[in-house]
């Protein structure tokens, strides 16, 4: 049977160093069963968190070859086998142990969003095409990997003013519901920090879940802080009349 | 000293093990009740095995269908269930599944709508009318998120990634819970009034499942040991359509929409087999049907090249297909390279649900032991002996919701119970075991055996001698477990965790045996070669099953007459 060579990152908070272990590989075969063949043949302690194996649960997020994937969603037979398949955990967040890394900040960002709040007296009546581009929003399986590439978390490390793409992407979700009655656009301003957003469009590239969180989720998202905070007509009438 | 310091404790009204459907949904009834309440679960929040529910939720609403309500929904439960369910329970579920659906609509899930802006409702095996309220095919997902987020805004204390291996008693009482973080392997106590378990089911004992790795029978297996009574454990079911191709995704779900929105199956002539099997209902028949329909076509030649059958819905437009059915488009096209608009899937059985589990009271979710409450897959009684699909989501929030209010109002006029040194040492000592040996088998190598003996002799057709050579194998299981070692650190370590899943598994499919070679009859999910006949003798009784002076221990526990109103609704023949 042919094998081929994984590089994991075996390690914990204090650092770590890549492995090498030999796959036997079998058709089909996803990175996440090679992860999974290195468990039980080799590194029983190996760390790797999945829950489904079918991309449903958003939960085994690495970065394979250096992209952010689904380790289950990822075909072994698409990468190259003359080099060694390295597999990482994804950089944003600190390494627990291996390939599992803390993610509770982003359950600490949730909270922050008041959640959905019927207006008053509405009929629970909902049309299909009102309610289709709510349901993109809520396929996200919160893998986290739209944070994970997301500049301003990975290479700024702005997690205490920004909220990123899969918070927007929630927030979104919430503001197009057609019958919810909150606004939230102050808090994507002060709390969730939108305008850090540069919309190089890194998220909606790796989302397993093809969400376009810039155009369909963030675009919309800014242009309603711009219209609430910088429209000039409002800007003026706030200026004369105090900010309220 | 007293008897927690050592040890990290929490301290609430209502311990809820399990962030699943059932256990969220309980959390939030616990919470509107003015209880302190704490969710403890293996996984992230929102990851839980309730996410994969695919085809939808069943709620008698009548959205398309006027004349369904809640008599119908009654009556295809019941015979679905092959008369062995919990009348009273079947009768709860379907009068109150339409409100929680609602609930969820109003908590902000989004269904997809009829043309006149109802919730839309799609056909599945077994149901008289088109009754699953669903999200294309991820309406489990919707429903863990809308429920996730309520819970987390209403403010219950979650414990993420932790792992509860033993219930703590004070006298008859459940008193709390002892466990790990599964991060940094360190001990946690827990001390509660009310615990409910809703841990979900017991597919990893299987090699062919549709369940992800929690799904360990942690909860039947907690319970149990605390003394509470299991039920109807003989009952597995085995999903018609799991996928058989590659190898890696053997067994993962292919939902049964697929054949809601039309799908057929084939054999490898061409054949609509089903013909055969139940010509009235064909691919809508129950599950239990299906699957042997689909099993007996492989074992006797006809099946696909991979040992399937061919599940075939490309006669749709593939943009419908894609609407309806997205996550099957993309699972089949990324991990088997089939397109599911162009040509027919590969399908074969899949253990995926437990009917059996703790045996509760019908209005509370209450089990026999004081103070502790079960609910979902975790309980047993609604689905008989074999479940409709679309029964599990709506099970979760019907009897999540009472199990949650019950455990409130059993904390409220309680005192809080005090814990035992002796018994938190005790469950310590347990765990640690098998990391402190320096010899020893691997918790995987054990998983792996323990696997193929429940695959290949517990499965979807038994018989006396196959079940009798499975007790033999699980006690040498047993005793290769209790000798097993673990390598490494008790910081994340996945092999230390499976030896502990893997004591739960081994109870569970002790007990599943137990009652599968003392059901001397076939009825729904239950097929003995041996006594292929369903008996209406054998449809008076339960399987009930105590741990007494530590020994596994079955009874039959007759059945309650049915109020002559349901008995009507029974005999109408629609």
């Amino acid at each position: 049977m042919a094998e081929v060579t994984l590089r994991v990152f075996r390690g914990d908070r204090d650092g770590g160093k890549p492995v090498d272990y030999q796959v036997p590989l079998t058709e089909g075969m996803v990175v996440l069963d090679a992860i999974h063949s290195i468990q039980a043949n080799q590194a029983p302690d190996l760390a790797v968190r999945w829950n489904c194996k079918a991309a449903k649960c958003g939960s085994c997020s690495a970065e394979v070859n250096g992209k952010p994937r689904l380790m289950c969603k990822t075909r072994m037979d698409a990468l190259p086998h003359d080099q060694p398949i390295t597999v990482y955990p994804m950089k944003s967040f600190p390494v627990i142990k291996d390939l599992a890394t803390d993610v509770s900040w982003n359950y600490r960002v949730n909270k922050k969003i008041p959640p959905f709040q019927p207006r008053p007296g509405v009929e629970w009546k909902m049309y299909q095409r009102d309610v289709d581009r709510v349901q993109e929003f809520r396929k996200c399986i919160e893998c986290f990997l739209c944070q994970n590439v997301c500049h301003v978390l990975r290479d700024h490390d702005k997690k205490e003013q920004f909220g990123g793409p899969r918070f927007f992407v929630r927030t979104a979700g919430l503001e197009m519901h057609p019958l919810d009655g909150a606004d939230r656009t102050r808090m994507l301003k002060e709390e969730l920090g939108i305008g850090f957003c540069n919309i190089t469009k890194c998220c909606t590239e790796v989302c397993p879940e093809e969400i376009h969180i810039t155009d369909n989720a963030i675009i919309p998202l800014k242009e309603r802080v711009v219209d609430e905070f910088y429209d000039p007509v409002t800007m003026l009438v706030r200026k004369i009349f105090g900010a309220k | 000293m007293t008897p927690t310091a050592n040890y990290e404790t929490h301290e609430h009204d209502v311990l809820i093990i399990g962030a699943g459907g059932a256990g969220l949904r309980a959390a939030i009834e616990a919470l509107a009740q003015g209880a302190r309440v704490g969710v403890v679960c293996k996984s992230l929040l929102g990851k839980a095995h309730t996410v994969m529910a695919e085809g939808g939720l069943a709620a008698a609403m009548g959205n398309l269908d006027k004349a369904d309500d809640w008599r119908t929904h009654f009556r295809d439960t019941m015979r679905g269930g092959k008369l062995l369910n919990n009348w009273r329970m079947a009768q709860l579920h379907a009068q109150e599944a339409p409100d929680r659906v609602r609930e969820l609509e109003q908590w902000g899930a989004l269904f997809d709508r009829t043309e006149s802006g109802e919730i839309l409702q799609r056909a599945f095996g077994g149901h008289t009318f088109r009754r699953l309220c669903h999200v294309g095919d991820r309406t489990g997902l919707e429903m863990i998120r809308t429920l996730q987020d309520r819970g987390v805004h209403m403010g219950f204390d979650v414990y993420m990634e932790c792992t509860v291996t033993k219930l703590l008693k004070d006298g008859d009482r459940v008193a709390g819970a002892f466990g790990y973080w599964r991060e940094t392997g360190k001990f946690v106590t827990f001390k509660a009034k009310s615990i409910v378990i809703a841990t979900g089911g017991i597919g990893k004992s299987w090699r062919v499942t549709s369940n992800s790795w929690e799904c360990t029978g942690d909860g039947m297996a907690l319970a149990y040991e605390a003394g509470a009574e299991l039920l109807d454990m003989e009952f597995v079911q085995f999903h018609p359509t799991g996928m058989v191709w590659p190898p890696g995704v053997q067994g993962l779900l292919v939902t049964e929409a697929v054949r809601g929105e039309g799908g057929l199956l084939r054999n490898k002539n061409g054949e609509r087999f089903m013909e055969k099997y139940d010509p009235k209902r064909m691919e809508l028949s129950t599950r239990d049907v299906v699957a042997r329909s689909i099993y007996t076509e492989v074992k006797e030649g006809r099946g696909s090249p991979h040992g399937g059958a061919f599940l075939d819905i490309s006669h749709k437009p593939a943009e419908y297909v894609k609407r309806k059915l997205p996550s099957m488009y993309h699972q089949f096209k990324e991990l088997a390279d089939v397109d599911i608009t162009k040509g027919p899937m590969e399908v074969g059985p899949t253990c995926h649900y437990m009917m059996g589990g703790i045996r509760v009271d019908a209005e509370t979710g209450r089990s026999s032991v004081p103070g502790l409450f079960a609910a979902g897959e975790a309980a047993a009684g609604l689905h008989g002996a074999n479940r409709l699909g679309g029964n599990s989501l709506s099970d979760l929030v019907v009897f999540g919701r009472r199990a949650g209010l019950a455990a409130a109002e059993h904390a409220k006029k309680t005192a809080a119970p005090a814990l035992d040194n002796s018994q938190i040492e005790a469950a310590e000592r347990e765990v640690l075991a098998p990391l402190a040996r320096t010899s020893g088998e691997s918790p995987y190598q054990i998983h792996h055996d323990l696997q193929e003996v429940m695959q290949s002799l517990v499965g979807i057709f038994r018989t006396d001698e196959d079940l009798r050579k499975a007790l033999g194998e699980l006690e040498k299981l047993k005793a290769r477990a209790a000798k097993m070692r673990v390598e490494g650190s008790r910081v994340f370590n996945p092999g230390w965790h499976l030896s502990r899943d893997l004591a739960c598994m081994l109870t569970v499919s002790e007990a599943c045996t137990h009652a599968a070679l003392a059901r001397k009859e076939s009825r729904g999910a239950h097929s003995r070669l041996d006594f292929p006949k369903t008996e209406d003798a054998w449809g008076t009784k339960n399987h009930v099953i105590v741990s007494k002076g530590g020994a596994m221990t079955l009874f039959e526990a007759p059945r309650p007459a049915m109020p002559t109103e349901l008995q009507q609704i029974l005999a109408e023949d629609k």
